[in-house]
């Protein structure tokens, strides 16, 4: 099976003290994998440092069999990585239809198409095609944030907190997407602090506690461990 | 009644020069995050190349305009790659000492060049029209007009070409338009073309309403400040509002005040505005 | 030039550098400690000046006064109005970032220096006050050697107590405000009465200097308070002498004070035609410079001392 992305032992953070402390990660094609674990236990960290937005100090980060420990965010993404930030995630002075030009930004072919297709995905976009992102609703808002990150037909997409200020209803028809997307053959790697409900959609979960890995198996075993629901999804 | 309608004529006429200034700030205040103090001098700078063009090679006026403004977008991008863009890395305060700098470097530049005397594009009366007792100059129709033409312009690059958006998006979030492959150095170099031509236009417009000497520019940098915070800094379009509100209220004071204090009163509106919305303005910046 | 000659220039010489030091050292507690942004040293340095002048001079028909007071009631009330007009700025400015308070500073300078220009009662405009009298010049005499003893001990007064304020725990807010305010807000300080005492103890400091260069030159005038002149110079002291350090502020001013003075005797062998442009060329060379110390050495010549010097 091909390997998507690879994290071995990476330290770093944003310039000061460490944040991760030796994170190992691996991702094979199609699956979708959540990360789990306590406040501040670098998880948006590490997707940062994955996408060259944190600095790494040691480690390495192979993305298909390529070396991008390092590298500069805008070239990550050229490569077939998307990113979706978790708070101010949509331009929020342009339109919704100028959000996914730029997503499309490094596409130099007709990407009509793809809008097209974005706008099947996340109908509720397409009747607001010409509004402003900032007058979008939360809901409305993560579809944006998605679409806008599915322009350059990534072959992964890391997701941080995609359902975090969604209300239950919205936070379920979130995750129903990112398994229709997931479908498409797109990678995913998300963030969550909806443990439980993420763990149910995920291939994969891996528990990530003072910037190390604690825990890794798939989602229904990770649930069933009673150490790790205990500690990390409430009980 | 005529003399403030005369008045509010000036004002118009001020206010769609600074508008192009306070363009230009605002603008490099979005994508580049600092107040640009080099700004005025670069109107100046700007202001002189139309000279050249004029009293050395003879062209009319609205051939050295754009001529000067290739100039000044010219000049805007060696100064950033010169100096600005070494600084960029370091904190943003630095490039507000920098630009500091850069003022008096040009300001002293365009003096030794052109000299102190007071100049003008061309000698002789410009004879106003003179319509219901209010005295409007053929050189005041050739400022709104032009300054009108450059803003439409602007308008359409930032709505309709891709650059146009990737500024518009880079001012709005820097990090998500990274995120997004947008290359930040071509956007800064755009920036200053923009920036740089507009300073370049609005000096030319300046000298042609009053004269040509080396502070010119200098001059009118508080206004065009006053007129970018009013129109909340960062943002483009607030800039048009904020020029043509700081222009027709500084030219509308001299009804009751010495003329001298124009800057003093943009100040004043300036500080108005900043105390009863900073909020508002401060927000407006993203 | 003889003993006498040298001697005398150099007492008038470093006159200047002392005044510039003060100037320097206020605003090394702005900005170098607060990372407060002014650039309206102009304003301040002209409030001192006119203060005193109009305070201590005698009376005259074309100003405001003279009121012929002593020469420390001069002083003492340039600072207060120098610190007053501060306090005006900083409640207007204090809690905007840095490009605020930067406008804010530079609008004011230029709102009093029209003002200055303009309001004959007070000032007499463009035409200036003359006649501001030297200190002990009744006792002692017009010499240069006098003034500088004069400034040098108010400069020693100022320097110490920067220091001791600098190692206070005051000082250590201050610092920690410049390097993160979030963190500073939430230990529960209340950062912007930090900021306001910082910023109108430094511009006291800066408007007991314009007295001082009042009293120096005996006639002052519009045209001494450019933003060229007495606020870029004292920018480009401070950064070269390291911004933070005091030590740094007083050696920026004597070392920049000296590349001034060079660049008129460069100008001076310029040719003919470019006389009348000397002051512009000057300009021109110290633009470059401070350009030149950004991208080279930013951190100026004695850096700030710090206890844990991480970056």
């Amino acid at each position: 099976m091909t390997v998507v992305l690879k994290v071995a032992d990476v330290r770093g953070g944003y310039g000061g003290a460490d944040i991760l402390n030796g994170t190992d990660l691996k991702l094979d094609e199609g699956e979708i994998v959540v990360i789990i674990g306590p406040n501040g236990a670098g998880k948006s960290t590490l997707m940062k440092a994955v996408f060259g937005l944190a600095t790494i100090r040691s480690g390495s980060v192979s993305f298909f069999d390529r070396a991008i420990t390092g590298m500069r965010a805008d070239q990550v993404a050229k490569l077939g990585m998307s990113y979706v930030p978790q708070e101010r995630n949509v331009f929020a002075s342009l339109t919704v239809n100028e959000n996914l030009e730029m997503g499309a930004y490094l596409r130099d072919d007709d990407f009509g198409p793809q809008i097209e297709r974005i706008y099947e995905l996340f109908p509720p976009l397409r009747e607001r095609r010409r509004q402003q992102a900032g007058t979008l609703s939360g809901g409305e808002r993560q579809m944006l944030a998605m679409g806008r990150a599915l322009m350059l037909d990534p072959k992964l997409l890391l997701l941080d907190e995609p359902t975090a200020a969604l209300s239950p209803r919205y936070a379920a028809e979130t995750f129903e997407r990112i398994r229709e997307i997931n479908a498409l053959g797109i990678t995913i790697l998300m963030v969550e602090q909806n443990a439980r409900q993420a763990l149910e959609h995920a291939d994969r979960g891996v528990v990530l506690v003072m910037g190390e890995n604690r825990f890794e198996a798939p989602g229904p075993e990770l649930l069933a461990n009673r150490e790790v629901a205990e500690m990390y999804l409430g009980g | 009644m005529t003399d403030l309608l005369q008045l509010l004529v000036f004002g118009i006429v001020f206010g769609s020069i600074l508008t192009l200034g306070a363009i230009g700030v605002s603008l490099i205040f979005g994508i580049l995050r600092f107040a640009h103090f080099a700004h005025g001098d670069m109107m100046t700078v700007g202001a002189y190349f139309a000279l050249v063009f004029v009293v050395q090679a003879g062209w009319p006026i609205y051939m050295a305009l754009p001529a000067a403004m290739i100039g000044a977008a010219v000049l805007a991008i060696l100064i950033d790659q010169s100096v600005y863009r070494r600084l960029r890395r370091t904190a943003p305060v630095i490039l507000l000492i920098s630009s500091f700098g850069m003022a008096l470097l040009l300001r002293a530049a365009a003096q030794l060049i052109w000299g102190t005397d007071n100049q003008v594009y061309q000698p002789g009366i410009n004879v106003p029209y003179v319509v219901f007792d209010i005295r409007i100059k053929p050189d005041h129709l050739v400022i709104v007009g032009a300054s009108v033409i450059l803003v439409f312009a602007f308008h359409l690059f930032l709505k309709m070409t891709r650059m146009g958006k990737a500024m518009r998006a880079m001012s709005d979030n820097v990090d998500l338009a990274r995120v997004s492959g947008i290359d930040s150095e071509r956007v800064v170099i755009w920036t200053w073309v923009i920036g740089g031509a507009l300073a370049a236009a609005a000096g030319v417009l300046l000298a042609l309403d009053t004269r040509l000497n080396p502070q010119l520019g200098w001059n009118v940098l508080l206004p065009i400040f006053a007129a970018t915070i009013v129109g909340g800094i960062g943002r483009v379009y607030g800039a048009i509002a904020g020029g043509m509100f700081i222009g027709i209220a500084t030219e509308l004071s001299t009804a009751v005040l010495l003329p001298a204090y124009k800057p003093a009163v943009a100040f004043t509106l300036m500080v108005l505005v900043l105390i009863l919305r900073p909020q508002g303005l401060v927000r407006g910046m993203n | 030039m003889e003993l006498g000659g040298i001697i005398e220039y150099g007492l008038f010489f470093l006159s200047f550098v002392g005044i510039y030091a003060l100037l320097s050292l206020g605003l090394n507690l702005q900005w170098g400690l607060t990372g407060q942004f002014n650039i309206g040293i102009a304003g301040f340095f002209a409030v001192g000046a006119y203060t005193s002048a109009i305070l201590t001079t005698a009376p005259s028909p074309h100003h405001l006064g003279g009121f012929g007071m002593p020469l420390a009631v001069g002083l003492v009330f340039a600072m207060v109005l120098a610190g007053l007009v501060a306090v005006l700025v900083g409640l207007l400015t204090v809690r905007l970032r840095t490009d605020y308070l930067a406008i804010a500073t530079i609008g004011i300078a230029e709102i009093i220096r029209l003002g200055l220009k303009n309001e004959e009662w007070l000032t007499n405009g463009v035409r200036g006050i003359p006649g501001i009298p030297r200190p002990f010049a009744e006792t002692l005499g017009q010499s240069d050697g006098v003034f500088l003893l004069v400034v040098v001990v108010l400069i020693l007064m100022v320097y110490l107590a920067l220091e001791a304020a600098r190692r206070s725990p005051w000082g250590r807010v201050l610092r920690a405000i410049r390097e993160n305010e979030d963190g500073v807000r939430a230990a529960g300080k209340h950062i912007e009465r930090f900021r306001l005492e910082a910023f109108v103890v430094g511009s006291m400091i800066m408007g007991l200097g314009g007295a001082l260069f009042a009293h120096f030159v005996g006639f002052i005038s519009p045209e001494a308070f450019t933003p060229e002149f007495a606020t870029f110079l004292v920018w480009v002291m401070l950064i070269a002498g390291g911004s933070g350090n005091n030590k740094g502020a007083v050696l920026g001013a004597l070392i920049i004070w000296l590349v001034w003075t060079g660049t008129e005797f460069l100008t001076s062998m310029a040719p003919p035609e470019y006389v009348t442009q000397a002051g512009a060329l000057r300009l021109l060379m110290i633009g470059i410079l401070v350009q030149v110390i950004l991208l080279v050495r930013p951190d100026g010549l004695l850096p700030e001392e710090t206890a844990d010097r991480t970056k």
